[in-house]
């Protein structure tokens, strides 16, 4: 008698919405664990976190600031994820789409008039976004390049690009020292919806249901769900697997892109150190939450946010380190993976000992 | 002359030493087939649990200890989630990043005496010692005059390289993440191997750690790693998975920062961002011309099986 595991045709509906749920609370259970270790009330920390981030609509617009690029970059990842192509680089991305919004807003607001300011400042983001990421998927669809380490390595590249220019040519000379560029012309400034929440959430919902509307509704959608789960199949449908990954990188950096250029305009006005703060790693996590659901990406990003913002509250309020929302960020996703393995595979007890019946080979792309 | 060439000499060691120990770590775990993206997080644990048990208790010893056995933890759990329970080897190794940072930052300010912020304090240190003779011949002192963890990696390289080539687990240890299934059948345990050397790994990797934190720059600084950890996944591509060059990568990538001080001393031109983008961008190119050669002539580069769950039921 031994334990067989049997990949499921597809994933338990009942696993996929308990797993977060129960992946939550169990983080939620290890950090009071630490809390109470280091002589903090849990329940009273928890409690606190919560009235932090949801507690009052100043609060909440709080937090839905720090959920707008979440939600960005979190629908990035997971149209990148949806086949098996693992984009780290949406940090990376993201910071190069604040640089070049910051060029145009700083640049060429004499050039471009006022009224169309705004709407070319964005595009610009969302283009660098589009093209830092068409690098690794070039690399990846023409040479099979591993798209991991590329995306993990240009990350640098362009935080660090981006911090050559502020702290050089593009530093602001009336600064005082401060590192940063001068701030944006205020037609280049994005609309606030509420306390500092801005446009960017209207961009970030209408992005979701779009995205959920391809994946769905779409030739396209259908090919890229193909590719993720099953390349071989891709390929007898006829599929151009190279071409599909260029499009669907492109638009996963566009949207990384995006957030970069909304965080520039609608909340620093400037290019400064504090753009790449990990929304782009966080967003990993939120993506790997939201099973790559692009409606559900937007609710696990604004609890995500709400743990950030929480944090914080709990350090001005009871003096905790406000690295607990990070913590617990890092702790939710444990229980979730391990969980995996149940709402993916179906196990099974097999009396006699024999070999599991052979599937078609997966084959690489 | 001579002493500008041997201060920088003797700074790059200092800095690469966290790095090679932190890729010799990677390099193994990589090796068995599993991508650790963990280390930065457990590079911060290591350097946080070092410091503290160190300031209160004094020793060293137990210093080293503490940090890697908590390395060796982390690992342990990035190793049940991706072997065991075969998750994704990218996400986990994210989230123990994130894990580690965040709790790390946490202890940094909770570890203190009564409670209060490690930050700032003043606790035992590993000072550099010169060796008699050695230490005193012109530049060559440069590398005879470092501390313990320092002295270790001297030896630890050579070892791990010998292991890694010319020894039965080492031989092992490659054909598990090359082709488990082959592995497998010759009769080796791919899990055991998968867990062994990923904890192996996350122990390494917290000593480098350590070393940041106990001697490279004494004390503990939220972040004190500033980025060494994805330095290291960097580095082991460019070492192309072999502990020897690693070194060659260490000492280039080690020798990035010591130069920077000096030319910025100097007045240089080059800015400093760019200076700091050559790791990424060196290893770029490797990993592109890797990529290539191997498609052209099947050459040895990455473990076959890197990043993928081990499932014996499929296939």
């Amino acid at each position: 008698m031994r334990i067989t595991f049997e990949k499921r045709q597809s994933l338990s509906y009942q696993a996929t919405i308990l797993a977060p749920i129960a992946s939550f609370a169990l983080a939620l259970l290890g950090g009071s664990l630490l809390l109470g270790l280091s002589g903090a009330n849990p329940l009273a920390t928890y409690a606190a976190m919560l009235d932090g981030a949801f507690g009052s609509w100043p609060n909440f617009t709080e937090t839905l600031v720090k959920a707008i690029p979440l939600m960005l970059t979190g629908l990035a990842v997971s149209i990148a994820f949806r086949m098996q192509f693992w984009n780290i680089g949406a940090e990376g991305q993201l910071t190069l789409g604040g640089v070049a919004a910051a060029w145009i807003a700083l640049f060429w607001a004499g050039i471009i008039p006022s009224t169309l300011l705004l709407p070319t400042v964005i595009l610009a983001g969302i283009a660098a976004g589009a093209l830092w990421a068409a690098v690794p998927a070039l690399l990846k669809a023409y040479l099979r390049v591993d798209e991991t380490l590329t995306t993990l390595m240009l990350n640098y590249v362009a935080i660090l690009f981006s911090q050559y220019l502020f702290y050089g040519p593009w530093r602001d000379p009336k600064g005082y020292g401060f590192p940063g560029t001068a701030p944006f012309p205020d037609a280049a400034w994005l609309p606030r919806l509420a306390g500092r929440a801005h446009l960017g959430l209207v961009f970030a919902i209408i992005a979701a249901i779009a995205l959920w509307f391809i994946l769905k509704r779409t030739r396209w959608g259908f090919e890229l769900r193909i590719i993720g789960e099953n390349p071989t199949a891709a390929r007898y449908l006829g599929i151009n697997i190279a071409r599909n990954i260029v499009l669907a990188l492109l638009l996963s950096g566009a949207l990384s892109g995006l957030a970069g250029a909304c965080e520039v305009t609608g909340i620093s006005h400037r290019l400064q150190q504090g753009l790449s703060i990990g929304y782009g790693f966080t967003a990993i996590i939120v993506a790997w939450m939201a099973q790559l659901n692009p409606l559900a990406v937007l609710v696990v990003a604004i609890l995500m946010a709400g743990l950030l913002v929480g944090g914080d509250q709990v350090q001005i309020m009871m003096h905790l380190p406000a690295a607990v929302g990070v913590v617990l960020q890092g702790m939710i996703l444990f229980p979730m993976l391990a969980g995996a393995l149940f709402t993916e595979y179906r196990i099974k007890i097999v009396r006699e000992p024999r070999r599991a019946p052979t599937t078609a080979p997966e084959v690489e792309l | 002359m001579i002493a500008l060439i041997t201060s920088i000499l003797a700074i790059t060691l200092r800095a690469g030493t966290s790095l090679i120990y932190a890729a010799v770590g990677e390099i193994y775990a990589e090796r068995s087939g599993i991508l650790n993206l963990g280390i930065e997080g457990m590079m911060l644990m290591g350097a946080v649990t070092a410091f503290a048990v160190a300031f209160h208790t004094g020793s060293l010893l137990l210093a080293l200890l503490a940090a890697v056995a908590v390395g060796a933890l982390m690992a342990a759990l990035h190793a049940f989630l991706t072997v065991t329970m075969r998750a994704n080897q990218v996400v986990s190794g994210l989230s123990l990043t994130l894990f580690g940072t965040g709790l790390s930052s946490f202890l940094g300010q909770r570890l203190g005496p009564e409670g209060g912020a490690l930050t700032g304090l003043v606790g035992p240190r590993i000072a550099p010692i010169a060796l008699p003779i050695l230490g005193h011949i012109p530049v060559l002192e440069a590398v005879f005059t470092q501390d313990v963890l320092t002295y270790a990696v001297y030896l630890l390289v050579p070892i791990a390289w010998f292991y890694l080539y010319k020894t039965r687990p080492g031989l092992s240890l490659r054909a598990v993440g090359e082709n488990p299934q082959t592995a497998d059948a010759m009769g080796l345990n791919v899990s055991r191997v998968r867990y062994a050397y990923t904890i192996l790994g996350g122990a390494l990797a917290a000593l480098g750690g350590a070393h940041l934190s106990l001697a490279y720059t004494p004390g503990w600084a939220e972040n004190i790693t500033g980025g060494r950890g994805w330095i290291v996944i960097a580095l082991v591509i460019f070492a192309m998975w072999n502990p020897a060059r690693a070194v060659l990568g260490a000492v280039l990538f080690g020798g990035i920062n010591a130069v920077q001080f000096r030319l910025q001393a100097a007045g240089a031109t080059i800015p400093a961002p760019f200076l700091n983008m050559l790791p990424y961008v060196m290893t770029l190119l490797v990993l592109i011309v890797m990529t290539w050669w191997e498609a052209l002539s099947k050459r040895i580069g990455a473990p076959a099986a890197l990043g993928k769950a081990y499932m014996r039921e499929e296939k």
